[in-house]
């Protein structure tokens, strides 16, 4: 493999599958290298594809892409050991197609993404694990992989190496990442006869819920819980801060196991055959702790640049979005036949400026900072709201006036008038 | 399904034998200086044992390579935290 290419592509998840794709539609000569025996075989994720970021790379893939629901439903609740207080938004909006937003399964959706980067014309090769950066000074001007004779060059090379990116590391890119800056998320999944989970969650044939949980699960660390239905599976998963996995001392496995028996989730999984449990590390740190996401020769995507909005749980669209901006970059710079320098290259860091992938992430980026400082959002918020909708809804003959005395004074009891109304304003600063 | 054995069963993996892609730097860092041994207790397919002479040890057949054990690892930086070689390691079916 002495060859030259216009690009290498490290990676095929959906940011090195966007990025490649793009840049192989536009005729540039792209390689792509994949670890795993095939693409997808690394890749873990809840999972939920965003229609859009996938729409504006590949505009008809509905027609074989395979996708398990389109979701209709979303509920959020919040738990407490045998209880949850809750919200559920379902509408027959987004059950008309254009679908919004699908449930996948990453390994066929992946393998199915880079049939399309190959019919676009990549080179993908899979089983080879890229060791190093080929560097000319600060320059990127190919890379190393574990095959022998296994150094290859390109004008850029896309970073598309997930959260480790130790690629970046060992180039002295990157420091290390901070326990404070990753989740830890376990997942299974849980394999139910189609018509059990369409009668268990009141939803037809291909349609789905998503359920998106905080409080007690996480056992007072930073984190939340999902369960996802796909077409004869279910998945569900948790995921905490690994700096607070670390100082509380709970292993990720009970903590699944935990969530399994909660009396709200137990009936929902019940019979399920379970086939896989898979971790992933999710890059929550937000826009305070993006690296640097280009240089010489070298642009980054996806999950290496931190490019996930942990409050919305969405990480593949921007994946998705930053891949093909990277690639557009390239293109365009090719076009006008310029070099590709760090002060050229910065026209993606322009380009995600202007797009939601920053946008969105500025919004929050004092989020990870007020949640890692006042755990009370996921312990005793929580447990205070579910306590209260006991009280409430229990008819023991106590009056409503004095259960409303009662909640007031739990909440001031355990939060201070002052905690309170300092919460209320650090979770309103977080999220204007 | 309580042990974390029996879930890693139902996982695919091709095991390159005899090249663990993980390995302690230093096995005394473990057993003398750090106290609180974060691995033992993070990583989520239980790859890392605290011995009863307070020793650490690895076998990574049934790592998920997530990265936990390298980044929660900050105050002492004693994995050395490689991918498997190509086509090796864990091999989802799912993810």
């Amino acid at each position: 493999m002495q060859e030259k290419f216009d690009i290498i592509v490290i990676g095929a998840g959906p940011s090195g599958n966007a990025a490649a794709y793009t840049a192989a539609k536009a005729g540039l000569k792209v390689l792509q290298i994949e670890r795993g025996e095939s693409p997808g075989s690394k890749n873990v994720q809840g999972a939920i594809l965003y229609s859009d970021a996938l729409e504006k790379i590949i505009p008809d893939f509905r027609e074989d892409a395979p996708l398990e629901r389109h979701l209709i439903e979303q509920r959020v609740w919040m738990l407490d050991d045998e209880s949850y207080v809750g919200s559920t938004y379902r509408s027959q909006a987004f059950n008309t197609p254009p679908y919004n937003r699908y449930t996948i399964i990453r390994a066929q959706f992946d393998r199915w993404f880079s049939k399309q980067v190959q019919d676009a014309g990549a080179l993908v090769i899979c089983e080879t694990t890229v060791t190093g950066l080929q560097m000319d000074g600060a320059r990127v001007v190919g890379i190393n992989t574990d095959r022998t004779g296994g150094s290859v060059y390109a004008d850029a090379v896309i970073l598309a190496d997930g959260v480790n990116s130790l690629l970046a590391k060992k180039a002295g890119f990157h420091a290390e990442l901070q326990p404070r800056d990753v989740a830890l998320a376990v997942k299974e999944i849980h394999f139910l006869p189609e018509t059990t989970i369409e009668s268990r969650f009141n939803i037809g044939p291909d349609e789905g819920v998503a359920i998106e949980m905080a409080g007690k699960i996480t056992q007072g660390m930073v984190g939340t819980g999902f369960l996802y239905t796909n077409k004869e599976s279910l998945t569900l998963g948790v995921g905490c801060l690994l700096s607070d996995l670390r100082t509380q001392r709970i292993t990720p496995h009970a903590l699944i196991e935990k969530m399994k028996e909660h009396p709200a989730i137990r009936p929902l999984i019940e019979g399920g055959e379970m086939k896989e449990y898979s971790a992933h590390l999710i890059p929550e740190g937000g826009y305070n702790a993006i690296p640097t996401i280009h240089g010489e020769g070298w642009l980054m995507v996806g999950d290496a640049g931190m490019f996930v909005n942990s409050v919305h749980r969405e990480g593949s669209n921007l994946a998705m979005t930053t891949g093909r901006l990277a690639a557009e970059t390239v293109i365009e710079l090719r076009a006008e036949r310029k070099p590709f320098t760090a002060a050229n290259l910065a026209r993606y860091r322009h380009k995600l400026d202007q797009s939601f992938v920053m946008k969105d992430l500025k919004k929050y980026r004092d989020m990870p900072a007020v949640l890692e400082k006042n755990p009370q959002f996921f312990t005793q918020y929580p447990q205070l709201i579910n306590r209260a909708a006991h009280t409430m809804l229990l008819v023991d003959g106590a009056d409503k006036k004095s259960k409303e005395r009662d909640i007031r004074k739990n909440f001031v009891r355990k939060r201070s008038r002052f905690g309170l109304i300092g919460d209320a304003f650090k979770l309103w600063r977080a999220f204007e | 399904m309580n042990k974390v054995e029996e879930k890693l069963f139902q996982n695919r993996y091709r095991v390159d034998a005899g090249r663990p892609h993980i390995q302690i730097a230093d096995t005394e860092v473990c057993q003398v200086q750090c106290a609180s041994k974060p691995c033992v207790v993070c990583c989520p397919a239980s790859c890392y044992t605290k011995e009863g002479d307070g020793r650490v040890t690895l076998i990574t057949d049934g790592c998920l390579e997530c990265g936990t054990c390298r980044v929660v690892c900050s105050d002492y930086r004693n994995v050395l935290w490689e991918y498997p070689r190509g086509g090796y390691g864990i091999l989802f079916k799912f993810g």
